[in-house]
């Protein structure tokens, strides 16, 4: 089932938590709703579920308009935070509640929730109680709760917000097969970037009620469409610099940056991913100005810096190095092979030269 | 149960002091005047205690007559303390904080005053006094009036009980059955009130309790009338002031007994509560990092 949000708009008091937002939801996607706290991610996911009212703006489903239908006939299957499973009935019972309250007979009740523990895992663990029941196994009663129901739209709040990395991971992959099993619609909140970036088709960057970004995982974390983005992204060197000429200039060193023709100087701020970033030995000789006296007109401009530290992460090795004419720090990584075959070593003088560079200029009403 | 202090041993005389005080303190002021109150019931043997008890038909009218209002001030507290407590921790609204102010009412105000102003309102001069007497219905001096006062005084304490409960417990289980297609009766009987069972019976015997003993806004619309309205502890202050102090004290003894089995269902109640806490606690941890394994 499709899901199409238009315009919706929610505040609470004085907190805008969602201004204007539209999105598609393609039938059979798996679609992440990822930003910080505070984005609006929740609430639109609790909107969508008719689990609270949009101040403006529709909900349709399949093109049918479901704005003012209640939540208990929206037959959408929800996952909470904290699960909130029922604490007091067994796991049986809480996979069976959709199914009671519709007056199912006792047998198809049965034969369902027998079905659904088998597909999550839970067989035999019917009689347990909640609070028996480990983070990764309530996690589960509570999915197999919400599909119990038999959804077209499956909708979970932080999935996997309260497990331990390895449940995680585990858990991760076997919701994403479930997903395309079922073939049901899904939309998840997440502030988890990796966890949005591995499990969705899409991804809907969320930032102060607005979306600022929708896309595929590739074209999201390739092509960042706002400074707010990449910066969610993290890991990322950011420099104010500034452009002109169709360049940009990052500590002196020139970029292309054919987007920004005028001759009129502007502030900019350059993203560099430390991973984009080519880095070499040099002979301890660098020039003071702190560009690489060596680059030929051909040649990718580079900056010289000194090493500071190198700290080995498992596959990675991260480089710190401090550019000669600055006082900021620089990630760069490497695989950790590479880096070996290098063998860099704190003080020595390098040039590090990026291979993708994305440059932003601030909103023109900062501009003083 | 780690939430102890740590005990230093050896002690002080300042700590010997101290307990010892503390030990006066509590006999004197509980023990001591409730075992005298059982003593002096007794003093003349248990046929003597039974006989005041069961064969004076105004003792048995009071009792028959707390046992009948006190269930239906509470029942009636009940309702509304798990109306009001959902209310006020299930939304916000403007007034919402006046309104958890005004449940505390009858704490603050003191019973005899809230006698007088039902006296006032549903007295024969009262405001409603007109529209009672055409309706032939008779609320001072009379049975409604008993319950009415009884409810009054009593009005906080299921409520009160369940507020923290219910907030502490979160609205995300509702919303859970919403969901899933529950109507709101389901919601109720199915997810609300097995969550809420154990405040909400606390909540009910420690009005029970209060509505048993109340003496002060029950004196003033009953107008003591023996074998019509009065109450066990109405009874209890007659049969004192006509000095017939053992058949007082052990109609007395007879409330002073309801008020232990109060304590010890209390104590027991108490104990699910917390056990229900932790359940709570133990079902919300996140990142549970003592994951109980199965076996």
């Amino acid at each position: 089932m499709s899901i199409h949000i238009r315009g919706v708009s929610k505040k609470f008091g004085s907190f805008q938590a969602l201004d204007n937002v539209s999105l598609e939801v393609p039938h059979g996607t798996l679609l992440a709703l990822l930003g910080p706290s505070g984005s609006g991610k929740t609430t639109l996911l609790r909107i969508i579920a008719g689990l609270e009212w949009p101040d403006a703006g529709r909900i349709e489903e399949d093109g049918a308009d479901v704005t003012d239908r209640h939540a208990r006939h929206r037959e959408v299957g929800f996952v909470f935070q904290h699960y909130a499973l029922f604490r007091h009935m067994s796991v049986f019972e809480n996979v069976a509640f959709g199914l009671r309250v519709r007056k199912t007979p006792d047998a198809e009740v049965r034969a369902r929730v027998d079905e659904l523990l088998h597909l999550v895992r839970l067989d035999g663990l019917g009689n347990r109680k909640p609070a028996q029941l480990s983070g990764g196994q309530r996690q589960r009663v509570a999915l197999a709760r919400a599909l119990a129901i038999r959804p077209k739209i499956l909708l979970l709040d932080e999935p996997f917000g309260a497990l331990d990395a390895k449940v995680r991971v585990e858990l991760r992959q076997w919701l994403r097969r479930l997903h395309d099993e079922i073939g049901m619609t899904s939309v998840f909140v997440t502030h988890d970037q990796e966890e949005a970036f591995e499990l969705a088709d899409e991804v809907v960057v969320m930032n102060q009620g607005k979306i600022e970004q929708q896309g595929t995982p590739d074209e999201v974390f390739e092509q960042p469409a706002t400074p707010f983005v990449i910066d969610f992204l993290g890991n990322v060197n950011v420099f104010h610099g500034r452009v002109e000429n169709g360049r940009a200039f990052w500590h002196g060193v020139p970029i292309a940056y054919p987007d920004y023709p005028h001759a009129q100087a502007r502030p900019a701020r350059v993203y560099l991913r430390p991973h984009e970033l080519d880095i070499a030995r040099l002979a301890a000789t660098g020039s003071p100005a702190g560009q690489n006296p060596n680059h030929s007109a051909g040649e990718e401009p580079s900056l010289l810096a000194e090493v500071l530290r190198v700290s080995r992460s498992g596959p990675l090795t991260r480089i710190t190095c401090q550019p000669h004419n600055s006082s900021g720090e620089l990630h760069v990584d490497l695989p950790t092979a590479t880096a070996r075959d290098h063998s860099f070593q704190p003080g020595e003088t390098v040039a590090i030269t990026p291979r993708n560079v994305r440059v932003f200029l601030p909103d023109p009403e900062y501009v003083i | 149960m780690a939430n102890t202090l740590p005990t230093k041993p050896g002690r002080t005389p300042l700590d010997a002091l101290l307990v010892t005080g503390a030990v006066a303190t509590i006999g004197l002021l509980i023990v001591v005047p409730l075992a005298s109150v059982f003593a002096e019931a007794f003093s003349q043997g248990p046929q003597a205690w039974w006989e005041a008890i069961a064969h004076d038909p105004d003792t048995r009218h009071a009792i028959w007559l707390s046992l009948t209002v006190a269930p239906v001030a509470v029942a009636f507290n009940t309702v509304f303390g798990i109306a009001a407590a959902w209310l006020v921790a299930r939304f916000r609204f403007p007034g919402r904080t006046l309104l958890v102010a005004l449940f505390d009412v009858p704490f603050s105000v003191s019973p005899v005053v809230a006698g007088l102003a039902l006296v006032l309102i549903f007295g024969r001069q009262g405001i409603l006094g007109p529209t009672l007497a055409w309706l032939a219905m008779k609320v001072i001096f009379a049975w409604p009036g008993l319950v009415l006062a009884t409810t009054f005084v009593t009005l906080p304490l299921v409520v009160r009980e369940l507020i923290p409960v219910m907030e502490a417990i979160g609205p995300e289980e509702e919303l859970a059955a919403v969901s899933l297609g529950a109507n709101g009766w389901q919601v109720f009987w199915r997810v609300t009130l097995p969550n809420i069972r154990w405040a909400l019976l606390h909540g009910i015997v420690l009005a029970n309790a209060r509505a048993m003993g109340e003496f002060g806004a029950v004196y003033v619309v009953s107008g003591h009338i023996a074998g019509a309205t009065d109450t066990m502890p109405l009874r209890v202050e007659k049969l004192f002031q006509e000095y017939r102090t053992p058949a007082s004290m052990a109609v007395a003894s007879v409330l002073a007994a309801l008020a232990l089995v109060t304590l010890v269902a209390k104590v027991v109640i108490e104990r699910r509560l917390e056990a229900e806490s932790r359940d709570l606690a133990a079902v919300r941890n996140v990142a549970a990092k003592s994951d109980p394994s199965p076996s």
